[in-house]
């Protein structure tokens, strides 16, 4: 038991490890804020090219969006960041995070975005255009507000994924929060700063799973 | 240099082809055990919060938020790195196993949990009135019932949790990715890279594409 302590929870080298593991988090942070909106951005622009009227858009957006749902997100990370430079193009990783992350996440929100689309009504459309409103019109106002909140609670819980998966840029030497961790674990041999990292991921993601999981419920009720 | 002969080179293909075939053999068979255990484990912890009792509950539902709150590398290094000192010694295999099979449980509990509380509070009562008991009742009424509307996401989410193999690159797990990594740096070439990309998406393409079609079908049966 007391090797256990010593061992996840040791409070000493905890105490010496959290300024660093803060240092991450800005890291972290700039990263949610860079990749969230792209995803978000990204997304959009999938799903309406997945819900438009000619195959020869349809089509390829399908393609898209399967293919980067079927590639693991590390796997397009390692691809765009130690592949591309083999084509001249040699990133840097807080670059190659974002793009890697644009291409996975875009394809994800692209699909929750559409599935919001095609549960607002057809008449909803109808009734916009006849009432003089253009086609981006129709879009910004009226099918758009409604498809985002068909679809708020998967929004939601996949932007929870996303901040989760920032932890990958670690892998490619990125200085966010995992990696700072890793870096205290093996200066320590000793795990509580991983473990503590833990703790900074749980104290901000679970009131968002709390949610996610009431609001399920809800639906389900 | 050529891009072909960067991303597509033959000579390189060929060299490495064997090394990440044995790679898609290990992401393959983690992939199966850890969907199955982790499907069964997510039932079983669902059934048990059907019986309601309050402090059992309350450990589910700690566990289950604990392991959808916390990204899988994390939990994976704190494994891999922290058990050896309190004398656990598991390959890195094992330590993947294990981890993600507890994050799908997870994940899959909730899910079928919502499936059971989907199903009407008169279907319980019908069933324990013809007197079946209180399991029967689960396994033969609610359950049928609760795990079909359960079904589409939990597909997304066993592919996502599979395809989460490849963070076993990083402990050192021979899988598809570490294969090529390995390869790449061994050939100077980006083509083992290409490979490995092409590998996931034969391994996975079907089940996003039964996903994509389970979800219309239920949306269809919805309606």
């Amino acid at each position: 038991m007391d090797q256990i302590a010593q061992q996840f929870f040791n409070l000493e080298i905890m105490k010496a490890s959290f300024p660093m593991l803060m240092e991450g988090l800005k890291i972290t942070a700039l990263l949610v804020l860079a990749v969230v909106p792209l995803g978000l951005a990204g997304g959009l622009v999938a799903a309406l090219a997945s819900s438009a009227r000619s195959r020869w858009v349809r089509w390829p957006a399908y393609a898209y969006v399967d293919f980067f749902r079927s590639v693991p997100p590390l796997v397009l990370l390692i691809a765009v960041y130690a592949g591309l430079p083999f084509a001249g193009i040699r990133l840097d990783p807080f670059t190659a995070v974002s793009l890697a992350f644009l291409l996975n996440n875009s394809a994800y929100y692209g699909e929750i975005y559409r599935a919001g689309i095609e549960a607002v009504s057809p008449g909803q459309t109808e009734a916009a255009r006849s009432t003089g409103l253009s086609a981006p019109q129709t879009l910004t106002y009226v099918v758009l507000p409604q498809a985002v909140r068909n679809v708020l609670p998967d929004l939601v819980s996949n932007t929870v994924e996303v901040v989760k998966l920032t932890s990958l840029a670690s892998v490619v030497s990125l200085s966010e929060m995992v990696y700072q961790a890793d870096m205290a674990r093996s200066v320590t041999y000793n795990a509580s700063p991983i473990v503590l990292a833990a703790g900074v991921y749980l104290v901000l993601l679970w009131p968002v799973v709390r949610l996610i999981s009431r609001h399920g419920r809800k639906i389900a009720s | 240099m050529d891009f072909s002969d960067a991303f597509l080179n033959a000579t390189v293909l060929s060299k490495y082809a064997p090394s990440i075939l044995s790679g898609v053999w290990v992401t393959l068979y983690l992939s199966v055990i850890i969907v199955i255990a982790g499907t069964a484990l997510g039932l079983v912890l669902a059934c048990i919060r059907a019986a309601g009792l309050r402090l059992v509950n309350f450990t589910i539902i700690v566990y289950a938020d604990i392991m959808r709150a916390l990204p899988p590398l994390v939990l994976i290094l704190i494994a891999y790195f922290g058990l050896p000192g309190v004398g656990v010694l598991w390959s890195s295999n094992l330590v993947l196993f294990i981890v993600l099979t507890l994050i799908l449980a997870a994940f899959a509990e909730e899910i079928f949990w919502a499936g059971i509380t989907s199903v009407g509070k008169g279907q319980w009562e019908a069933a324990r009135s013809t007197g079946l008991g209180f399991a029967q009742t689960l396994v033969w009424v609610v359950l049928p019932q609760g795990v079909r509307l359960g079904l589409p996401p939990l597909t997304n989410r066993a592919i996502a949790v599979t395809k989460m193999t490849a963070l076993g690159s990083v402990i050192g797990v021979p899988d598809i990715l570490n294969q090529a990594t390995t390869a790449q740096s061994f050939s100077g070439n980006a083509s083992p890279l290409t490979l490995a990309a092409l590998a996931y998406v034969a391994l996975f393409l079907p089940f996003v594409l039964l996903a994509r079609w389970l979800e219309t079908r239920f949306a269809w049966r919805r309606t």
